[in-house]
């Protein structure tokens, strides 16, 4: 390979596209890793405090394509205060600044403002891309100056952001001369949109494959939108709470008969039964289906719905489909692989019989043998059903489990649930990312640290009685990148006993643990390329100045993650980085 | 972060607890509000609220993202008003504050209410905005902060003549 000269070389670097490939590419030698890292396009950032956006730019001056994050995961529940992190705005700027051709920005749980939005859509010209996702920090203003000055946009994709919604007009922001949209999803808005601007826009799109509207839209301009882009491929519809009259459903029915490309359906933030009717000749042809914010809809209806779906792939859905529904799924989506259901009544809790039990997982894990990935919320498990399920399913990749109630034991044994878990990581060797729940000891982490070789993301909550628990997962877990745990009894001696292990993983989140202060100070210490962030809430945060017997204080929130650029400057006064 | 474990028998219901119903994150400001929360009675009764065994709620627990548990919430409510044949459903997502529900109930039921004080109600409207709230209480619209009034809102009724008046006088 020495004897090509560098361009080809380049071109075979450009069939080349995992980032992991490309990192270990660059590792070669002096004249791979240059010419490598001047071809390299797509760079994916997995902690946007790892490194700085001048570094980045430094070594991968042809970057086109950038993914960063931001907050740690648990910021989905609330565990990580608003004001914590994540900025992109000087990612922008110092992109801006060197004119690096910026054509796909992907951002997940950062913060993004009307500003960083502006100056994307002035610095780079040839932008093509933006999907922001868990995103928070920026108005609908923010979306009509991308709207207005991105020239060459093909994709605005909005999932589950908090955005402001101004009620204005960003969506007449796309210039008549703009028809290269492929992808546009703006559910998460609130607000109403201009419709008439929104038809204009889908109609002189013809490549638009992916559209997903907000709740806000009605179902005669839902209709008119199908209508006049049948070539759609994912579609995501508002919110139908009332039945739509006879005439109105004539019509909806006649716009989804001639979308006959149609392989992802979506939205749905409530659906009347009659309504989703109207979708049934199309289920034949769907990939992917995902009801579950349709809370009010009944079991009944969902089952119904889902008798037609003989090609899915992927089913996100509520437990008001109850075990009967599961088995229904079962014995109709031989193409399943992956699955989320989730739980429907948050707030109440009242005893309720429509939620899911391991009864609905196994008759999944025994119906579908191509699931690979599953996120599953119920009320209750029993080891007996973990090891059939581990038996039947072999090739999980994600297994994510939910049990409500916080150490809930095997309901009917009343023992921990360590060997069904135990049973799950010994069966799947190829598990990637795992949640536990229920009532676990020690032995599950023995199980996951002995069995779990592949395993890349582990969550643990309420679970094991010692630090031995977390240093079964620390010493045998060889691939581990994210860890994060709660309330659990592990503290110090578990956090310190190899502190090299922290090279090899991206973050360790503890929070409602036993480590304490001193122990977090210590390990600062010895590992001087980490930043040990100690989140509390309360009160001044000088914690510095406070005098010894408040080492043994125990820290309420722990987030540590390698870096290269040392501690961050824009952290919160409720952020100290020891 | 002491947690209890859950009893056999589920007493959430009767709960009480220092946040927004149906939240799960206690925040300071919340707990300011429960406090000062003045429930105007029909009834002259005393009875203090039926004191929990406490289920202390567990900070972002289960693990279902914000997005999704705020989608979840119900939020459609029926309007009715004293002496008009219909009835309303509206959605309290809709709307960010109690000027603008009001406006749209003006609008909705055509009626004209005047200014709402924390000390007197509605005094000098001809009807009053009342709603129904988790506990089954019958609340005068405006007594809580908004967030609290949203999501713990079952039923609005707008209330006519000499009912409205006796609930608005009785502090």
């Amino acid at each position: 390979m020495n004897y090509f000269p560098d361009e080809v070389i380049e071109h075979i670097f450009d069939f080349i596209s995992s980032h992991k490939d490309r990192n270990s590419i660059s590792l070669v030698s002096k004249s791979w890793h240059k010419i490598e890292r001047c071809s390299r396009k797509r760079v994916f950032i997995g902690n946007c405090y790892a490194i700085n956006p001048e570094r980045l730019i430094e070594r991968f001056p042809s970057l086109r394509s950038l993914t960063l994050k931001g907050k740690p995961h648990f910021a989905d529940f609330n565990l990580v205060p608003h004001e914590w992190g994540g900025f992109v705005h000087p990612w922008i700027v110092a992109l801006a600044k060197a004119r690096v051709g910026l054509q796909e920005l992907r951002l997940k749980r950062m913060v993004v403002s009307d500003e960083s939005l502006e100056l994307l859509s002035r610095s780079f010209a040839s932008f093509k891309s933006l999907v922001l996702v868990s995103c928070e920090g920026f108005t609908t203003d923010g979306l009509a100056s991308v709207a207005a000055n991105c020239r060459h946009l093909r994709e605005l994709d909005l999932q589950e952001n908090e955005i402001e919604d101004h009620r204005g007009q960003w969506l007449n922001c796309f210039p008549e001369s703009s028809t290269a949209l492929t992808s546009l999803n703006f559910s998460c808005l609130k607000g109403e949109t201009n419709l008439a601007a929104l038809e204009r826009l889908v109609a002189r799109s013809p490549n638009l494959e992916s559209l997903k509207v907000n709740r806000a839209v009605p179902l005669d301009a839902l209709t008119r939108l199908m209508s006049c882009a049948p070539q759609l491929v994912d579609l995501g519809v508002g919110s139908y709470e009332n039945e739509p009259d006879q005439e109105s459903f004539m019509k909806l029915m006649a716009a989804i008969k001639k979308c006959t490309e149609l392989r992802s359906l979506s939205g749905f933030s409530e659906v009347a039964p009659l309504c989703l009717s109207a979708f049934y000749p199309i289920c034949q042809n769907l990939t992917s289906l995902n009801l579950s914010y349709a809370a009010e809809i009944q079991g009944n209806h969902l089952i119904r719905f889902i008798q037609f779906c003989k090609r899915l792939q992927r089913l996100w859905i509520l437990d008001s489909i109850g075990d009967k529904g599961l088995e229904v799924v079962a014995s109709t989506c031989k193409e399943l692989q992956e699955l989320r259901v989730f739980p429907s009544d948050l707030h109440d809790e009242e005893d309720n019989d429509t939620a899911v039990t391991e009864i609905g997982l196994v008759a999944i894990s025994a119906g579908c043998p191509k699931l690979h990935s599953i996120l599953y919320f119920c009320k209750q498990m029993t080891n007996a059903a973990l090891i059939t399920v581990a038996k039947n399913c072999p090739n999980f990749i994600r297994f994510r489990l939910c049990i409500l109630e916080p150490n809930k034991p095997d309901h009917t044994t009343s023992q921990s649930l360590d060997e069904g878990f135990g049973a799950i990581v010994q069966a799947c060797k190829g598990l990637r990312r795992l949640s536990v729940s229920g009532l676990l000891t020690d032995k599950v982490f023995l199980y996951i640290g002995m069995y779990a070789e592949q395993l890349e993301m582990l969550s643990i909550a309420f679970a094991g009685d010692t630090d031995k628990g977390m240093l079964y997962v620390l010493n045998g877990c060889k691939k581990m990148r994210k860890l994060e745990i709660r309330d659990s009894p592990f503290g110090n001696a578990a956090l310190l006993a190899d502190v090299d292990k922290y090279r090899t993983m991206r973050s360790l989140w503890m929070s409602s643990c036993e480590v304490t202060l001193g122990g977090c100070k210590r390990l600062a210490r010895n590992a001087p390329w980490l930043n040990v962030e100690i989140i509390n809430e309360n009160e001044n945060n000088d914690l510095m100045e406070r005098n010894e017997e408040d080492e043994r204080e125990k820290v309420d929130r722990l987030y540590l993650y390698r870096t290269v650029v040392g501690a961050r400057k824009d952290a919160p006064p409720c952020v100290t980085i020891l | 972060m002491a947690y209890e474990k859950v009893n056999e028998i589920n007493l959430k219901d009767t709960e009480l607890r220092l946040g927004l119903p149906g939240t799960e994150q206690v925040k300071e400001e919340q707990e300011v509000s429960c406090v000062r929360s003045n429930k105007r009675q029909y009834q002259s009764d005393n009875e203090e609220a039926s004191t929990p065994p406490t289920k202390t709620q567990i900070v972002g627990w289960p693990p279902v993202r914000s997005y999704r548990k705020n989608n979840n919430s119900v939020s459609y409510v029926k309007v009715s008003m004293d002496g008009a044949p219909y009835l309303r459903k509206i959605d309290l997502k809709t709307y960010k504050n109690y000027p603008e529900l009001l406006k749209e109930l003006e609008n909705m039921f055509k009626f004209t209410i005047g200014e709402y004080s924390e000390r007197e109600g509605y005094k000098g409207s001809e009807v009053v905005p009342t709603y129904e709230d988790k506990d089954g209480d019958w609340m005068l619209v405006g007594d809580v902060p908004w967030d609290m009034f949203s999501s713990s809102c079952k039923r609005l009724r707008i209330m006519k003549g000499s009912d409205a008046l006796a609930l608005d006088s009785a502090l």
